[in-house]
């Protein structure tokens, strides 16, 4: 049976909301406004998770983001399921579900804690040391450790959830929303700078809102009462919006910030339905203010990570917050004065506080007085030695600290108690600053990191820029303020602040125990179970780099990236070294503060958004006629039409074969097309391409080659002059935003002198390719008073006409080696070109072929494409191109690469065809090629780039490049497969009508 | 995610831009004049610098149009950003 921890009603929880929630498959109750860690503590629990190294049994240790200990995976075995989510930030709900992670088969027995009694065997590095060898074991080492391991589960079914990315601009960002941020965003709103003000947390005021110290005082009024009269204030301005519930997860360059908002997180299933639950909020703002407030540090001693051992400051917030009292026999743990505050916040309570350990001598603040008068023990100078209570804590032994804090004396005094508040003092939560390139100087006076050299618009306001005390806090923001945003007068400068001024601390990184080292475990980071111990072998180990201390302990490592016991690593690393914390430096403090759903990094960029892709105007008509389809670049292209069942090899065949024996259609737009006007035009090609464009007439087509600056072939595809200053070039599919972008480089950077404009046109024209001996016959059905003859319309040249209204441009030019001409029509009206030359065509049995018949016919006839039989190592000379390398011209882009010793190379690798002598053959694309079979290591002459069965040959075909295969001729050459050797013989690689006589056919 | 000022349409977040390398490059003007190792020179070698380094960019998913920037590679911080064309900014 467990007990009732609710102390008193808090106005941040409603007891009229009763929520019932499981967890670990039992049903507890809480109430609306209550954390998931709060509910379990006022249920009495705060075993909720075992250690990721020794299993050992962890309970809650805070009440915010920084939770390393209480990591739990929510809704498990739902579409819903989220592993390694901290109990302090999930708000509950009716029907939440959660469980403890990395404990099987349960968190209360766990076979895995048998590591802590192993745990001599598992020093820092142990894994390093032990798994590496012999290195062919790692796979197995692996699988056994993630076994064991087992960080929480993924969701198996895809997230029902939505999500969302929104930009958003604002003058000034303010980040947190405790005083500081509260005071900040106010006095930049009302001065008409846009301000955005954003918190984590669902309610606003930070730790302030509920600041209880009689002595700390704002107008005459506690600061609680004062700062809730300002967030009323806020609430109403207009300049201002405020989101709760938002996280900054990571600070870039230039102010460029992104949040996570959190929407549904905290509704009940049925209301989450249908809503966003996660938005990616992409700041730009012109000035951050960074209110981050501090964090509390725990104090390092042994067996300091029990159930039951908490931040003295969570201890009070669930206490004032919450209304839960973390346990009904508490003591707390402290070198300074706050955590007297949060004693008398128990006490006041009514809730029993045993005792307060202190390692200071004394401390004469009124708050320490208060404490005294209320009749709690305090026991100065001295030190916890060992905790007690394996599942819970149960007692802690305590003994004299030593004047210089190194050792500890005299007899050993055993407390009862349940719950241990350790307070260690505060670091500033500077991690956002550090991320945005800005850096940190070591204060020696405050023993923390603070801002130091800002790198962007920006500045640290309160606790996380080094203000601690009430009354320093407003002085300095105020100036900040009026410094950083240009404004003369704030509210805030007749505000009036009192103070218990007392602030004494002693600091000691790592307590000393009556136990030598070696047999205490003084936890530094809980999450990765690092010690101190693991840190000083470290050192003695010779490492120096703090980063690389981080890296072999996994000190800071973990899903919370150390934010608890990071200064602490710091602190032992320079007492044992002997150097200065300032010297050493702070480890790199990485993206994103708090872990992100992959929902929320990717939004809306899910399945059909995931990549966009780009469809021909023609697509209803492939996709009715049940056209299979592949990706060219962005592009859906028709791969092939299957009918009655064919398999892709049988559809080709049959196409392959109709195209070259009646006729076949193929949906051309996707190249690309660019419109290039100008009167330097001509000049223009003459520089981009390797051949001579000057002579060609108005009207005609040429092909071109367009290289690289270094000779490698780059793009091809046919150019046509349609008027004195107006050609229309077109390019590879996948090739024509990149030919387009060289293009513009060159006319931008270096000939702006010439007058030339360049205009993508590719989605303005569709284009149907038809091809065949009967293609001719076909074009005169459908446009009957246009001249087909040889001597009008001869290859390579170019006609305007008109199907019925639609104007078309009418190229004669071949990719196939047939007769062909592709036929562009805006857009708009593909389809209905498409239906025209099917019909026209029927009689003559119209056979609509994809890109795989596409690639087969051109094979046949050897033509490249340019990312298949090339790829950015090819000369046109290495294609045996040579006739299309102008000699005349002075230049050309890539022109004097060619002539560099390397390109006129006699042993490069060079275009060939390539016939397998069983013609039945058919080779793999990218099969090596080799001359000897006895010979190790065998050396690799090329690789086959295109291979096919042809229907037309009946044999098979393949291109390949070999070094030196220019001169190879009728080699026997051979490709080793995996299970057998093919015999090969280099050829002539146009294999099919090989003096061009079907293009006039 | 720099925040770059386009010369021709102002501010604009980096993923509109691509970057082209080192700036002020000049295609010889006569290439075939060239030995192998000058022609080397202009095709292969850039300077690579730690510190402040005079780069081109793209304004690839906006106006299209090539212009300068001057950049320290140590932190991101752009200095300074210019035309095609024009005399970059003494250092
Ligand atoms: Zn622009």
């Amino acid at each position: 049976m467990t007990k009732n921890l609710r102390v008193k009603s808090s106005e941040y929880i409603d007891e009229t909301n009763r929520i019932s929630f499981k967890f670990n498959g039992k049903t507890y109750h809480g109430f609306k406004g209550d954390t998931l860690a709060s509910a379990l503590l006022a249920n009495d629990i705060h075993l909720v998770g075992r250690s990721f190294k020794y299993h050992r049994p962890r309970g809650i240790m805070t009440s915010g983001s920084e939770e390393p200990n209480a990591i739990v995976q929510i809704n498990p075995d739902t579409n819903r399921t989220e592993p390694n989510v901290r109990a302090t930030e999930v708000e509950i709900y009716e029907g939440l579900e959660a469980s403890s992670q990395n404990c099987w088969p349960s968190v209360e027995f766990d076979i895995g804690g048998i590591n802590n009694f192993l745990s001599p065997f598992f020093p820092a590095g142990f894994y390093y040391k032990t798994f590496m060898w012999p290195a062919s074991f790692w796979e197995k080492y692996e699988f056994f450790i993630r076994h064991s391991a087992g960080l929480g589960k993924s969701p198996t079914s895809s997230d029902p959830d939505i999500y969302d990315h929104r930009n958003v601009h604002c003058d000034v960002l303010v980040v947190g929303a405790g005083i500081s941020g509260i005071l900040a965003a106010k006095n930049a709103a009302k001065n008409n700078f846009k301000t955005l003000l954003v918190d984590e947390k669902n309610e606003l005021g930070g730790s302030t809102i509920y600041e209880n110290n009689e002595f700390n005082k704002i107008d005459n009024k506690t600061p609680s009462e004062w700062l809730k009269k300002e967030i009323e204030e806020i609430k109403g301005i207009k300049n201002l919006e405020i989101k709760t519930r938002t996280s900054v997860a990571a600070y870039h360059q230039y102010n460029y910030l992104l949040a996570r908002e959190n929407l549904t997180d905290h509704l009940e299933a049925k209301d989450k339905t249908n809503k966003i639950r996660q938005r990616l909020l992409k700041i730009r703002a012109k000035k951050v203010i960074l209110a981050t407030g501090a964090l509390e540090r725990p104090l390092i001693f042994n067996n300091n990570d029990r159930p039951g051992i908490m931040l003295s400051s969570a201890v009070k917030k669930y206490s004032e917050f919450y209304g839960v009292a973390c346990g009904s026999k508490n003591v707390f743990f402290t070198n300074n004065d706050s955590a007297y505050e949060s004693a008398l916040s128990l006490y006041n309570k009514g809730i029993n506080v045993e005792a307060i350990i202190d390692i200071r001598e004394q401390s004469e603040s009124k708050i320490v007085k208060k404490v005294k008068e209320a009749g709690i023990k305090i026991y100065w100078s001295h030190s916890i030695v060992d905790t007690i209570g394996y599942k819970r804590l149960n007692s802690v032994s305590i003994m004299k600290l030593s004047i210089d804090g190194t050792s500890v004396t005299g007899s050993k005094i055993s407390i009862s108690c349940d719950c241990l508040g350790v307070a260690g003092g505060w670091t500033p939560a500077v991690h956002l600053y550090t991320q945005s390139g800005s850096k940190l100087k070591f204060n020696e006076e405050k023993n923390v990191f603070l801002p130091n050299q800002n790198k962007s618009e920006q500045i640290s306001v309160g606790s996380c820029g080094g203000d601690f005390k009430i009354d320093e806090i407003i002085k300095n923001l105020n100036q900040k303020l009026k410094d950083n945003l240009n404004i003369k007068e704030t509210d805030l400068d007749n505000v009036k602040v009192e103070i218990d001024q007392e602030n004494s601390k002693r600091n000691i990184w790592l307590l000393p125990s009556d136990k030598p080292l070696g047999k205490t475990k003084p936890f530094v980071d809980y999450q990765n179970d690092a010690t101190a111990k693991d840190i000083k072998l470290a050192l003695r180990e010779g490492f120096r780099s703090i980063e690389h201390v981080k890296r072999y302990t996994t000190t800071g490592m973990g899903t919370d990236q150390g934010k608890l016991g990071n200064m602490h690593a710091l602190g032992i690393i320079a007492d044992t070294a002997g150097v200065k914390m300032a010297e050493l430096g702070t480890t790199t403090f990485r993206p994103p503060y708090t872990p992100l759903t992959f929902g929320t990094i990717v939004g809306r960029n899910v399945g059909k958004f995931f990549d966009i892709f780009r469809r021909t105007s023609m697509n209803d008509w492939h996709v009715e006629n049940k056209a299979e389809f592949e990706n060219v670049g962005q592009w859906k292209r028709a791969w092939y039409y299957p009918i009655n069942g064919e398999t892709m090899h049988q559809a080709v065949q049959r196409e392959s074969k109709a195209a070259r024996e009646s006729a076949g259609i193929l949906d051309a737009s996707t190249l690309g097309k660019i419109d290039i006007q100008g009167s330097d035009a001509s000049e223009f090609l003459n520089r981009v391409y390797t051949n001579a464009w000057s002579k060609l007439a108005i009207g005609k087509c040429r092909y071109g080659l367009m290289l690289n600056e270094d000779g490698m072939v780059y793009d091809d595809g046919v150019t046509t002059r349609l008027g004195e200053n107006h050609y229309i070039m077109t390019t590879t599919t996948g090739g024509a935003a990149n030919v387009l972008g060289k293009l513009e480089d060159y006319l931008q950077t270096e000939w702006p002198e010439l007058d030339v404009y360049l205009t993508s046109v590719t989605d303005h024209y569709a284009t149907a390719s038809l091809c065949g001996p009967n293609s001719k016959k076909i074009l005169k059905k459908i446009i009957p008073d246009l001249d087909l003859s040889d001597e009008n319309f001869p290859h390579m040249s170019f006609k305007e006409a008109n199907i019925g209204s639609i104007q078309c441009r009418i190229m004669r030019i071949s990719f196939t080696g047939e007769h062909s001409y592709e036929i562009n029509v805006q857009a708009s009206y593909g389809k209905d070109l498409w239906k025209k030359c099917m019909e026209a065509g029927q009689e003559f049995n119209i056979t609509p072929y994809g890109t795989e018949t596409m690639h087969l016919l051109r094979a046949e006839k050897g033509f490249i494409i340019v990312g298949q039989d090339t790829d950015g190592t090819m000369t046109p000379i290495d294609l045996q191109m040579d006739w299309i390398v102008s000699k005349k011209k002075y230049d050309f882009i890539g022109k004097r690469s060619l002539y560099r010793s390397d390109t006129m190379r006699e042993d490069r690798k060079q275009l060939v065809g390539l016939l397998t002598d069983d013609p039945n053959i058919v080779l793999e694309e990218g099969a090596q090629i080799v001359s000897e079979l006895n010979q190790s290591p065998v050396e690799m002459l090329g690789h086959v780039t295109s291979s096919y069965f042809s229907p037309n040959l009946k044999k098979s075909i393949a291109l390949a490049v070999v070094r030196g295969g220019k001169d190879m001729m009728g080699k026997k050459l051979f490709v080793p497969m995996e299970n057998k050797n093919i015999n090969v013989t280099i050829a002539n690689p146009v294999f099919y009508d090989e003096k061009n006589q079907r293009l006039n056919a | 995610m720099f925040l770059i000022n386009c010369p021709y349409c102002g501010e604009r977040d980096q993923q509109e831009f691509k970057a082209g390398g080192e700036a002020h490059i000049e295609r010889p003007k006569q290439p075939t004049e060239l030995s192998d190792d000058e022609w080397a020179e202009y095709l292969f070698m850039r300077k690579n610098i730690k510190g402040v380094q005079f780069e081109r960019w793209n304004h690839a998913h906006g106006c299209r149009k090539w212009f300068n920037m001057v950049r320290d590679t140590s932190n991101d911080e752009i200095k300074a950003i210019y035309k095609m064309g024009e005399k970059p900014p003494s250092q």
